[in-house]
Order: C-alpha cells, then sequence, then structure tokens
C-alpha cells in the first residue's frame, strides 16, 4: 500500500472547463495524476475522457470552437501560462492515439523524427537511438530488416507500437494514451498492455479506456467521469471495490454504461 | 426481365457510352495529328528555327516554339508552385481564420475560372504599366498568374485533407507549426500535389491566348527575359492560318510534338507520384 504522502502529483486540473462549440464538455474537472503511476481515466463513451486527455498537453488548441477555462499545472506549472513553450511542453507528453497515426515516412525515420527535431543529427548516434527504442516498443525483431520501408506497410498493430517507440523516443515524462488498443485485435492489444505495465516504471502515464476489465488489469490509480463530471478519482483498489459514489458502483457492475 | 437489372444494365451502357467519348476522343486527336502532320515531322523540325520562308513551305523547324514553350511555361509553373504554396499553407486553420479562409478559396475558384485572354489583357496593362513590350517575361508573368489558381487550389485541398490525428501525432511531438507542415504534412499531401502541379503546368504549356498578347511571337530563340518568344501553341496558331496546305501540316505536326510534351510531362509526375504515395498514411 503507498502511503498518501509518498506521491507526488504529475498532473493537476483546477476547475477545468472545456466547452466545444455549444456543448459544456468538461464541467469543473478536479484531478490528480500521481507520478510514476499508471491512472485510467474511466467512463461511458462521449462522458469527456478524450476532450480530457488531450487538454494535457494542448492537442485541443488544434480544434476550432473551443473554449478552455481553470488551470492545467504540469509539474506545478500551468500549461496554459503565456510564457510556456507549447512544442517543449507537449515533447514532455507523449500521445498514442486510439487508431496510430505513424508519419508519412519510413519506419526507421519515423523513431528518427523526433530525435532530429530535438538536435540529434549525428547518423550514428540516431542509429542506435532508433533501435534502443523500437527495442523498448518490443518491435525491432519485427523490423529490423526493413527498417526502410514505409511505416504504412505495418500491421496496426505493429503501426500502434510504432507510435509508442517514436513517443517515447523524445524521453517525455508523461504518456498519454487514447483507448490505445481499440483498434487492435487481442493479441496486438495485449502486446500493447505489456508495454504500458512496463512504461509506467519510468513514465507517468494516463489511460483513457472504456474498458472496465483493462483499467482493473492496469491501473493503479483511477478517475471516474461521468457527463463531463469526475464523480471519483483515487487508488484503483479502492474505486473497484469500495466505490464512495453509488455512480461508480452502477458503472463497475454495469448498470450503467 | 426484372425492371431493377434492365436498370442496371442500362447504366452501364451509358457509362460506357461517357467512356467511350472520351477515349474515342484521344485516339482520334492523337490519329489526326499524326496522319496529318507525319509526313512534316522531320529531323529539322526540331533542330531548326523557323525563318520567314518557313511559313510559306520552305525548310525549316520550330525549335524556337518547342524551346519557347518551356522557357514560359517551366518557370511560370515554379514560380506558381512557390506563390501557391505560400497561400495554401495560409489558408490552413492553423494561420487563418476558417471564415477568411473560405473567401480566399471562392476567389481561387473564380480566378480559375477566368478565360486565358483576360488574363493575356490584364497583362497587357501590366505590360504598359512597367513600360515592357511583348517578351519572355511577359508571358511568364501570364502564365504564372494563370496557373496560380489551379496549383494553389489542389495543393490546398490536399494539405487540408490530411488528418487531425497525424497532426497531433507530429505536434505531441514536440514540433513547431512550421515543423509539422513542412515535415509531415507535406509528406503526406505531396501526391495531391504533384497531381495539381501537372494540371497548371498541362494548362501553361498548352495556353495560347494568354501568351499571345505577352510573348508576342519571334522566329528566334529568345536571348534574354526581354526578347518576345514563339511557343507551340501560338505557333500552331499561325502555321494553321497558312493558306498553304503543307504548312498546315505542320501545324499538325507541332500539334503532335505538343501532345507528346505534355504526354511525358504526365507520364513522369505519375511516377513521381506513386513513388511518394507509398509512404502516406491512410
Amino acid at each position: 500500500m503507498i502511503k498518501k504522502s509518498d506521491i507526488h502529483i504529475h498532473i493537476e486540473t483546477k476547475n477545468l472547463n472545456v466547452y466545444y462549440d455549444n456543448n459544456y464538455v468538461l464541467k469543473n474537472v478536479n484531478i490528480e495524476i500521481p507520478t510514476k503511476q499508471l491512472t485510467a481515466i474511466i467512463g461511458p463513451s462521449g462522458c469527456g475522457k478524450t476532450t480530457l486527455l488531450k487538454s494535457f498537453n494542448r492537442l485541443l488548441d488544434l480544434r476550432d470552437n473551443i473554449k478552455t477555462s481553470g488551470e492545467i499545472l504540469v509539474d506545478g506549472e500551468n500549461i496554459f501560462d503565456s510564457r510556456v513553450d507549447v512544442p517543449d511542453m507537449r515533447k514532455k507528453m507523449g500521445l498514442l492515439s486510439q487508431k496510430p497515426y505513424p508519419l508519412p515516412m519510413s519506419i526507421y525515420n519515423n523513431v528518427a523524427y523526433g530525435l532530429r527535431i530535438h538536435g540529434k543529427k549525428n547518423a550514428k548516434e540516431l542509429d542506435s537511438a532508433v533501435k534502443h527504442y523500437l527495442q523498448e516498443a518490443g518491435l525491432w525483431n519485427e523490423v529490423k530488416d526493413r527498417l526502410h520501408d514505409p511505416a504504412s506497410r505495418l500491421s496496426v498493430g505493429q503501426q500502434q507500437r510504432l507510435c509508442l517507440a517514436r513517443a517515447i523516443a523524445v524521453e517525455p515524462e508523461v504518456v498519454l494514451c487514447d483507448e490505445p488498443t481499440s483498434a487492435l485485435d487481442p493479441i496486438a492489444a495485449q502486446q500493447i498492455e505489456k508495454l504500458l505495465l512496463k512504461l509506467k516504471k519510468e513514465y507517468t502515464v494516463v489511460l483513457v479506456t472504456h474498458t472496465l476489465r483493462q483499467a482493473k488489469r492496469l491501473a493503479d490509480h483511477v478517475v471516474f467521469l461521468y457527463f463531463g463530471k469526475v464523480v471519483e478519482q483515487g487508488p484503483a483498489d479502492e474505486v473497484f471495490n469500495n466505490p464512495k459514489d453509488p455512480k461508480t458502483k452502477a458503472y463497475i457492475d454495469g448498470d450503467i454504461s | 426481365m426484372n425492371r431493377r437489372i434492365l436498370e442496371e444494365k442500362i447504366f452501364k451502357i451509358l457509362m460506357l457510352a461517357s467512356v467511350f467519348i472520351v477515349m474515342g476522343s484521344l485516339v482520334i486527336i492523337i490519329g489526326l495529328v499524326v496522319f496529318n502532320g507525319g509526313s512534316s515531322l522531320t529531323i529539322e523540325m526540331f533542330t531548326q528555327t523557323s525563318g520567314g520562308g518557313y511559313y510559306l513551305g520552305r525548310g525549316g523547324g520550330i525549335l524556337n516554339a518547342i524551346l519557347g514553350s518551356l522557357f514560359l511555361a517551366l518557370p511560370a509553373t515554379a514560380l506558381a508552385c512557390l506563390i501557391g504554396l505560400g497561400i495554401a499553407l495560409y489558408l490552413q486553420r492553423e494561420f487563418t481564420h476558417p471564415r477568411i479562409s473560405a473567401f480566399i478559396r471562392l476567389s481561387l475558384d473564380i480566378l480559375w475560372g477566368i478565360p486565358s485572354i483576360v488574363y493575356g489583357i490584364f497583362c497587357l496593362m501590366i505590360m504598359v504599366f512597367i513600360g515592357i513590350g511583348t517578351s519572355l517575361l511577359a508571358g511568364i508573368i501570364a502564365l504564372t498568374l494563370l496557373e496560380i489558381p489551379i496549383i494553389t487550389r489542389y495543393m490546398d485541398e490536399s494539405i487540408k485533407m490530411v488528418s487531425i490525428e497525424l497532426k497531433e501525432g507530429a505536434y505531441s511531438l514536440g514540433s513547431t507549426k512550421f515543423e509539422t507542415a513542412v515535415k509531415v504534412v507535406r509528406r503526406q499531401a505531396l501526391p495531391g500535389i504533384i497531381a495539381g502541379v501537372l494540371l497548371g503546368l498541362g494548362r501553361g504549356i498548352g495556353d495560347a491566348a494568354s501568351i499571345l498578347f505577352t510573348a508576342g511571337f519571334s522566329d528566334r530563340i529568345p536571348g534574354s527575359l526581354f526578347d518576345s518568344t514563339a511557343a507551340l501553341p501560338t505557333m500552331i496558331y499561325h502555321l494553321y492560318a497558312s493558306p498553304y496546305p503543307l504548312v498546315r501540316q505542320r501545324a499538325y505536326a507541332a500539334a503532335f510534338i505538343l501532345v507528346v510534351i505534355v504526354l511525358s510531362i504526365s507520364i513522369v509526375s505519375r511516377a513521381l507520384s506513386k513513388r511518394y504515395t507509398k509512404f502516406v498514411i491512410r
């Protein structure tokens, strides 16, 4: 059992509100995401899980008609502050999306891209770094003979692991995962789950998922979101075994979905 | 027979008829230029310029027009690409409010529909204003203006089609807007951009009306930007206006050369496009 005082908070939201067009998507969200643990954000479809996840690295900025208010503190620093260097802040947060979107280049360059834009240009260093991160993502053995093939030729499961490799290649502190196994077959999904368990030792992992069983298998910490509101949050065993809110209990029992 | 199956058959016949009209036209056009111009298609056509006697049936060639066409269309396309890329990037939501982009897109579509002769006349006004006569430079300006809307809209559409998830992937690696545009979006959009550039080049190299007043006509290969120049479309126009059947044959031969050039551009760009398409993420 982890004592509360041992937990460092990596990401914290304060009165976060998000409006999309005229929909009130996130309502006064106050959550804390602990460092180097796997936090699962659970809740029914359309409750704002993905919006919450994408607000952490300001990817919502890319979309039109979105209004945000409140604060998101990463390492104690508000990411909405005008002094924040947005690309630099985003570099700290890797992203694994629902459907893998590799970059339109070779397998090698998918991993090398992030390294290059952040200043690593030496060919030998790049080679060994690419190999290292592909190994970390459990993809090296499958692709070592065709590193210069287009990434689009890989299977969806391989593409997802490639996306993981490119994400950790820029040495983020957080890995944001948006239902990363929902487009994958069971075996590929299992590979990703194993990797996430490995990753949480070094990174803070935030996992959005709509499958409760996945959350139970992986999560240390759980946030339950229902119609844009945080109903309950806390250590996984407490939330799953001893929910305080009747809505959480209903969701866990499968009475609401 | 079942009514629905009959319906399907009728539509199939209609579709085939449409395809046949287009393919038939292509075959007839190529057949026509080869049949009529084949006998005039000599080595001299490619190696000699057209002296005054050429239009009366004496010896010579149309090297000045072939080179003139390339000198006009290639720089014009390059310029249109540069300007078009700037506009196309500006139109994206990262840089401009969608309402402003919509207005600019509408303007470009209107420009696309303006007849090329109008561009020619517009350019004539510019020439008078800056004080140059018919010249290679003026022709390049006219063709650039003609090609910009085509190339820009193609670039714009193919950049716009790049999915937001792909961009999110790039941004979450810490890319700046510029890096995302130049290193990621460009690769994804490249096949579409190449198609647009080809279309612009094809339009530019084949257009007669816009260069008629601007590039003028000359029997010599242009030596500088300020020399008048012939081009294949204007050459065809002058040759075909001749009363001599032999000279009119030469017009067909020139047309044949123009068709071959356009066809080669098409084949090359298709090959290029194919090379880049394999990297595109769907």
